[in-house]
């Protein structure tokens, strides 16, 4: 079971559905995208927790994908390229008690945005981030994306890629993402729930989501992860959910070394999975201590407090900041 | 012989890591306690160990704002500093030095300087003998031998130096001030009576003096953000910016989240967040991490978000003189990022500014829904000085426009809320996430009012403008005196002009100028974007000669001086070399551009 951490202050009074988060704005992504799955999964998972629109916080980056927020409604940051894990940790820290979710393209998060995607693990900030993967950057053309294999040649390569592929769950695992899951744009229910396990999971989730890309992506199409593969002899679907096959991703007891070890070794083989399916479902998950959980042992008053309500003035304007002890060794 | 009272320029050196700093600070509060002034002038190598370092420390009778070229006391404990300094000391001058390491007759030293040997080997094992305190555990106090023996020489009253040591060694420490004064007592006693009477610099004690704050400018704008309800300060580690930040990740009890990034990319980009959040946010950097900040800060002007951005700045480009000083960035402040979008630059030109701008700032930011950039330097960042208490009195913290009742009323509909709103005022009111019917969109695309895309012309050109238009309601309301601030006298025969750092030099030369015979007022730019052409017409019409001094090669202001106002400046004194501007080069630079008509005066004092 995930941690169950939803503030009762975000929860809705009137039961809500997947309406409730839609907006009218006009959606331009490609027919057949898997954009479009995984946004109302999304929807549906939010609808499904039960969150008041107004207590929700969405913030993308740059590219196809990271228009998903316009087509949501709550509060949504549209950002810049790459930096989607930038403002998702800024707003979740001056404001802990709102519910951040994070969306983002594969190429602004494992390739421009590298740096924040391995520093937010490090920190372990309560937040779930869903990337959409399609191995291509859709919005320029289908050039190469971080994920894309080496020696694999979509339709938009005039030549096959020349470099090697990341794994995003090993990265993940690697820097420390405490709740790290793949699924899949069309994958429905797998993905919904999936989507919120990581909103529920106390600390930094990430949702990497397989999609195709029908205009620039024909390796890897709605086809192709339709399919059936062999496997071990067998005739099997090509995305297969570990858990059902009784994968427990779970650390039950984070202070035991040999247990934290063993699932580590446990996802990052299963991250390197070899063979024609693909797997899915949640890898690694253990409850450690979030980044604001860390600062607030320093700084007790925010427990009390968060950033955005500490008091800092009276009605009239006047700063309540009180300088004195600070000031007093500079007194001479 | 004729005493020089309370008017002296003391230097100590030595390798970083060796205790320099230490020194330089305990002679300076120990100066304050006894109710004089002190300006200190820190200079170090980008290094941890090793490289030299120096600090001067100027003293006077009156608040002083630069240091003095000339060195009257250069106290030395290792052999480097001598070598290296020996040429700065006047002819009346001092060297004090330690004979077991350093042979004055090897060095550059002008003719007549007094030779203070002291052997602090001597000192510490005398001290050692009649305290039974083991040898080793004192040699970390030769830093306070030099002190006190520089302090004997200038004739001052040891109880300051323990008054000092007192305000240095608090808490846990305390019980090290016993042992220092012995050690203290000790070298007084080794400097001879003899040398005492030749040495024609004296620092005499003023009573009744108020207390006094000795702080840097790093420290000061730190106490502002805690002041001005900033709650949420990013940053990542880089000289000399960073001692903001880590001064401030040390009172946590004040709830400011101190967030170190993983680049100046995300310092910006979680600044700005927090600020959308509805916190006070801000970060602070230097050269290379405020060019990497550009794309953030344009997206936070898009979005007309709130933003407070201190940059340091130190010598550039590139890596260039990265514990060094300059003030090469007024033009990319003005104009850093793509695109146009509204922002608001002020320069504070001293510690006490520095606060009081850090304060400021925010309710800039608040008020214009737009990225202010503070550029402040190293000079003030990492320089100390002596001032009054800040008055808090009558500061007052303005939020804004925030979303009242009639404006949820107004611009909500359908739970959705139209962030940007084109109102009369030109500001539109905020709601923050969490708030109910208050759902906005923000994005670097251009937007409607709701934050959705619109990339439509019919959109583009107001929205633009309502943006842009905040430019002008900014230089409208705030108020001419922290647009410009003036000093002396109107009918001055000269003008200087300059922003920033320099001011300290500049106000500290006016009266050397004046028994020079030269009359000169002083502009300081406080204000430079939207830059205040009005205000600065009105004064540069009036000059008879303009002189435009700055810490940098091309003349940036006198530049943008032309540019806003068409006038022309003929005349300037500018300074590249990474080292500030002394009193006495302001005062040797006018002399020449009044004397001579010198249309470029270069400085390079400084080691």
């Amino acid at each position: 079971m995930e941690t169950t951490k939803i503030n009762p202050k975000n929860l809705s009074e009137k039961p809500l559905t997947m309406k409730d988060f839609k907006t009218d704005v006009h959606i331009d992504w490609c027919p057949g995208c898997g954009d479009f799955g995984i946004t109302a999964s999304v929807q549906q998972a939010l609808a499904e927790l039960k969150f008041a629109p107004w207590r929700v916080t969405m913030v993308s980056g740059v590219g196809c994908s990271s228009k998903t927020p316009h087509f949501i409604k709550t509060y949504g940051i549209h950002s810049l390229h790459g930096r989607t894990l930038a403002f998702a940790l800024g707003a979740k820290m001056a404001n802990p008690e709102i519910e951040v979710v994070a969306v983002g393209g594969d190429g602004d998060g494992y390739g421009i945005g590298a740096a924040h995607f391995v520093h937010a693990g490090r920190r372990n900030v309560d937040l779930a981030y869903i990337v959409y993967n399609n191995e291509v950057y859709g919005l320029t053309k289908g050039q190469a994306s971080p994920t894309l294999k080496r020696g694999e040649k979509p339709k938009s390569l005039p030549l096959p890629n020349v470099m090697d592929g990341v794994n995003p769950l090993a990265l993940a695992l690697s820097s420390g993402y405490t709740f790290i899951a793949r699924s899949y744009a069309f994958a429905g229910a797998h993905l919904k729930e999936t989507i919120k396990r990581a909103i529920l999971h106390r600390g930094m989730a990430l949702v990497d989501v397989l999609q195709p890309c029908p205009t620039y992506n024909d390796l890897h199409t709605k086809e192709w992860f339709a399919q059936m593969v062999e496997s071990h002899g067998q005739q099997k679907p090509r995305c297969f959910d570990i858990e059902k096959e009784g994968y427990d991703s779970r650390v039950k007891d984070a202070s035991n070394e040999e247990e934290v070890l063993s699932k580590k070794k446990q996802a990052f083989e299963m991250a390197y999975y070899r063979g024609e399916q693909v797997p899915i479902g949640v890898f690694y998950q253990i409850d450690l201590p979030t980044y604001y959980d860390r600062i607030a042992v320093n700084a007790p008053i925010l427990n009390q407090y968060t950033p955005v309500t500490l008091p800092t003035q009276d009605p009239s304007g006047k700063p309540t900041s009180n300088l004195s002890s600070a000031l007093a060794s500079y007194l001479v | 012989m004729k005493k020089t009272v309370n008017d002296l320029s003391w230097m100590i050196g030595g390798p970083q890591g060796t205790g320099v700093d230490s020194s330089a600070t305990l002679f300076a509060r120990a100066c304050v306690t006894g109710g004089l002034w002190v300006f200190g002038k820190r200079e170090y190598h980008s290094n941890i160990i090793g490289e030299h370092s120096y600090f001067q420390i100027r003293v006077s009778s009156k608040q002083v704002g630069s240091h003095l070229d000339p060195v009257h006391l250069l106290a030395t404990f290792e052999d480097s500093t001598a070598r290296i300094h020996a040429h700065e000391v006047v002819p009346d001058g001092a060297l004090l030095y330690d004979p077991t390491v350093t042979h004055p007759e090897n060095l550059n030293l002008p003719k007549g300087v007094l030779l203070v040997p002291l052997d602090y080997a001597e000192v510490l094992r005398q001290v050692a003998a009649e305290t039974g305190e083991s040898f080793s555990k004192l040699v970390i106090m030769k830093n306070t031998i030099s002190v006190a023996a520089s302090f004997a020489l200038l004739d001052f009253d040891i109880s300051v130096l323990e008054k000092g040591l007192a305000g240095i060694f608090t808490g846990r420490k305390a019980k090290l001030v016993p042992m220092n004064m012995a050690v203290a007592k000790k070298a007084y006693s080794f400097v001879k009576r003899d040398s005492i009477d030749k040495f024609p610099y004296r620092l005499e004690q003023i009573h009744g003096v108020p207390q006094r704050l000795v702080m840097t400018g790093t420290t000061a704008v730190a106490v502002g953000k805690l002041k001005a309800g900033c709650r949420f300060q990013t940053y990542y580690p880089i000289t000399p910016a960073s001692d903001e930040s880590v001064y401030l990740e040390g009172l946590p009890e004040h709830g400011m989240l101190v967030m170190q990034c993983e680049d100046e990319i995300s310092s910006v980009e979680q600044a700005i967040a927090a600020s959308i959040m509805g916190v006070r946010a801000s970060t602070s950097t230097s050269g290379p991490g405020f060019s990497l900040m550009a794309e953030g800060i344009g997206w936070a002007g898009m979005n007309e978000v709130p933003l407070v951005v201190f940059n340091y700045q130190r010598g550039g480009p590139a890596t260039g003189l990265p514990t060094r000083h300059e003030q090469g960035e007024l033009f990319f402040a003005i104009h850093f990022a793509h695109g146009e979008f509204p922002r608001i630059v002020i320069a504070p030109a001293d510690h006490e500014e520095y606060f009081y701008d850090s304060f400021e700032a925010f309710n800039y930011a608040d008020r214009y829904q737009t990225p202010v950039v503070v550029l402040t330097d190293k000079n003030i960042g990492n320089n100390t000085q002596s001032f009054l208490p800040f008055d808090e009195s009558k500061l007052r913290i303005d939020r804004g426009r925030v979303a009242t009742k009639e404006d949820m009323s107004r611009y909500s509909i359908d739970g959705m809320y139209k962030r940007f709103a084109f109102t009369e005022a030109g500001i539109s009111p905020r709601t923050f996430p969490g708030m109910q019917d208050g759902i906005f969109w923000m994005t670097g695309d251009e937007h409607n009012e709701l934050g959705n895309i619109d990339e439509s012309a019919a959109n583009r050109v107001p929205m633009h403008e309502k943006r842009m238009k905040k430019l002008e309601i900014a230089a409208r309301e705030i108020p001419e005196k922290d647009q410009i601030r003036f000093y002396g006298d109107a009918s001055a025969d000269l003008t200087l002009m300059s922003w920033g750092s320099p001011k300290g030099a500049i106000l500290d030369a006016l009266p050397k100028l004046k028994k020079a015979g030269i009359n000169a007022n002083f502009l300081l730019v406080h204000l430079l974007w939207p830059f205040p052409a009005e205000a600065v017409t009105r004064i540069l019409k009036k000059a008879k000669k303009i002189v435009d001094i700055e810490m940098n090669y091309s003349g940036q202001l006198a530049s943008l001086v032309r540019r806003e106002t068409g006038i022309q400046v003929h005349h300037k004194i500018l300074k590249w070399n990474g080292r500030p501007i002394s009193e006495t080069e302001i005062v040797e630079g006018v002399l020449q551009v009044a004397k001579k008509n010198e249309a470029k005066v270069v400085l390079t004092a400084g080691m």
